[in-house]
């Protein structure tokens, strides 16, 4: 069977396609000063791959509609920022109330880490306490189903945020001023711009997959298809529920910090609402349930928002006559009505719940083909009766 | 002793009296019934039992052990497995994967194996669509599904709540045949049927429901014979013509609405 010789063909397709990528990446970062628009692109996409993977697993996976997104992105950002800022510069950036006294010796005693692990060690520590606090807030909330669900975790979510610009934290997360300075992907030497992020991120949603393919991950799509009947086969429903929303609320935190390198200066107000609206539209956009429509949609989401719809916002005059609605703003009309477009049509994303193989791209010729046959066979049909009749005639 | 005594059990759904105080006991090796038009309190008991409802008052004896509030993960440990209404299969996981769910609490990897394959010896036909998702079986399918999945817990005691529901005649007669054979193997079970005639024709005992409490209980061919029984669920033949088995059908096509 030709989808037998696909099977066999699909590791050294995706082995070929990951040299590519590895080489598209290298090549990019030694040319990044003529790609700044590429580059920038491929960072936030890889950041948002890994927030819509790790919000798929819980919406998409087991069910739960959490819409705390910001909430645990902004409690990693915060941390991995505080931690890796300079240690020597840090009083310039609170310059107006000063370091909490315990801020700083916990900076000292992580200097002796060098650069490349203290970053590692930050993000880590970010996805740690936010898996905290997602286990402590999981135990009353995720009792509660669907909408009420959604409206407690986008509580949470603003109360972090008021917490984090709270006057009372001024001396640790530098309250309503935001913090900047923060150190970005690249080493010293100026190259891992690209291969840093897409090295963290791949091991994240690496990890996720393999959640996902184990057999608390088939417990959380059972949970998803039918609770009860979850439960009834003895699926402990609120314990894989706290597990799918501490997991996911961990790499949520990564992506944040992530988020915070990329930013170099982040505040409170970059985590609005709207950012977990932007990744729930990846989401949703790739599809429920599908590891690889978030992975693709985040990309290509970000590449259009922030660099292929571009052109919209620029004034343009052919001759003397200024092309009508080109104007700043009006890219992000445009790029609403391309939603709608794909919602309406689409209403399943990119996706649905299927992953992307080489065995059904490789069978799609044969599967035109026999679609053709098909459709072919059934005009015959059609038409033969007709022609029965003529001769009668 | 029984393998499970359930005595004066109550349960409330808010203010209403779901369950008044029933008691019955089930032997091993049994297939006991429980009748009863909608409403009398079935569900309620097997969802008590299973521990997905939380009793108000009464005991649960299984092996003479007390279970009364335990949750569901611990009776699916013990071996009380529930086959719910209405299939309840995972739609968009393949046979496969809801075959697995079924196993989730045991560990034991070669037992799990063996256990598939005597459900697919049991249905062929879930064999032959292990990698088709569970939303694309038929309902007859389905309800094999849901009973092939509750076998992989390795059940002693197999609670099935309306198994015939919804399903063409020809295809209950499948069913309560597999039930037959399950039994055969040992495995005890409690069945819920609103398809009276073919329930106490499979089962040893039976027990009459009305409105959350036992009223009749006997034999399962003596309750067959039993005249206020014919008269209240196998329509008796003053009113119909066709006769106690098909009139046993009726009641689940009003079900299905």
């Amino acid at each position: 069977m030709p989808l037998n010789k696909h099977r066999k063909l699909s590791p050294v397709l995706s082995l070929a396609a990951l040299i590519l990528l590895l080489v598209l990446l290298i090549i990019l970062e030694q040319h990044q000063s003529s790609n700044r628009m590429a580059v920038a692109v491929l960072q936030k996409g890889a950041i948002l791959a890994v927030a819509a993977v790790a919000m798929n697993l819980p919406n998409g996976f087991t069910g739960i509609f959490s819409l705390g997104m910001a909430g645990f992105m902004s409690i990693g950002a915060y941390i991995t920022a505080i931690l890796t800022i300079p240690t020597d510069t840090i009083e310039s950036v609170y310059y107006i109330s000063g370091v909490a006294g315990w801020v700083m010796n916990l900076k000292r005693a992580l200097d002796v880490l060098p650069q490349p692990l203290l970053v590692l060690v930050a993000l880590l520590i970010g996805g740690l306490i936010a898996a905290l606090f997602a286990f402590l807030i999981g135990i009353p909330v995720l009792r509660f189903k669907s909408d009420y669900l959604a409206i407690a975790t986008l509580g949470f979510s603003e109360i972090i945020r008021a917490l984090v610009a709270s006057p009372q934290l001024d001396r640790v997360t530098n309250g309503s001023y935001g913090l900047k300075n923060i150190p970005g992907f690249a080493t010293a030497s100026g190259s891992g711009v690209l291969l840093i992020p897409f090295a963290i991120a791949a091991v994240c949603i690496f990890i996720m997959i393999l959640v996902i393919n184990s057999s608390y991950g088939r417990a959380f799509k059972a949970i998803r298809e039918d609770d009860i009947a979850a439960e009834a086969m003895g699926i402990n429903l609120l314990k894989h529920k706290e597990l799918s929303f501490v997991i996911s609320s961990f790499f949520t935190a990564i992506s944040g910090g992530m988020l915070a390198m990329y930013m170099r200066s982040i505040d409170s107000k970059t985590f609005q609402v709207a950012l977990t609206y932007d990744i729930l539209l990846i989401v949703v956009i790739g599809g429920m349930g599908s590891v690889t429509g978030s992975i693709i949609s985040a990309f290509l989401i970000t590449a259009a928002k922030e660099w292929w719809l571009r052109f919209f916002d620029q004034t343009l005059y052919i001759g003397n006559w200024q092309v009508p609605l080109l104007r700043t703003g009006f890219r992000m009309v445009v790029f609403s009505i391309l939603l709608m477009v794909v919602v309406l049509f689409y209403r399943r994303g990119l996706m649905g719940d299927r992953e992307f193989s080489w065995e059904d791209i490789l069978g799609l010729p044969q599967r035109w083909r026999h679609r053709r046959v098909a459709i072919a066979a059934a005009k015959a049909e059609a038409a033969a009766p007709k022609d029965g009749g003529q001769n009668d005639a | 002793m029984s393998l499970l005594e359930v005595k004066d059990l109550k349960v409330n759904y808010g203010g209403i009296k779901a369950l008044k105080g029933i008691s019955f006991t089930v032997e091993e090796g049994e297939i006991v019934t429980l009748i009863g038009s909608n409403g009398a309190g079935k569900s309620t008991t097997l969802k008590a039992i299973s521990g997905l409802l939380k009793p108000a008052a009464g005991k649960i004896f299984y092996h003479g052990r007390d279970i009364t509030g335990l949750d569901a993960q611990q009776t699916v440990d013990q071996g009380i497995v529930l086959v719910p209404e209405g299939r309840r299969i995972f739609p968009n996981l393949t046979v496969l994967e809801n075959l697995k769910i079924g196993a989730y609490l045991r560990s034991d990897k070669a037992k799990i194996q063996q256990d598939l394959e005597r459900v697919y010896d049991l249905f062929p036909r879930l064999k032959e669509r292990s990698w088709q998702k569970g939303g694309t079986l038929s309902g007859g399918e389905q309800q094999m599904l849901a009973v092939g999945r509750a076998l992989m817990a390795r059940p002693q005691l197999l609670m099935m709540d309306e198994p015939s529901l919804g399903l063409a005649p020809l295809v209950v007669q499948d069913i309560f045949k597999i039930i037959g054979e399950i039994n055969a193997t040992g495995t005890t079970v409690l069945l819920i049927e609103q398809n009276a005639s073919a329930a106490l024709g499979l089962a040893q005992r039976g027990y009459v429901m009305v409105t959350g409490e036992i009223n009749l209980e006997g034999r399962g061919t003596e309750l067959l014979a039993n005249p206020s029984v014919q008269e209240a669920y196998l329509g008796s033949q003053k009113r119909r013509h066709g006769g106690g088995h098909r009139a046993g059908a009726a009641p689940e096509l009003n079900q299905q609405a």
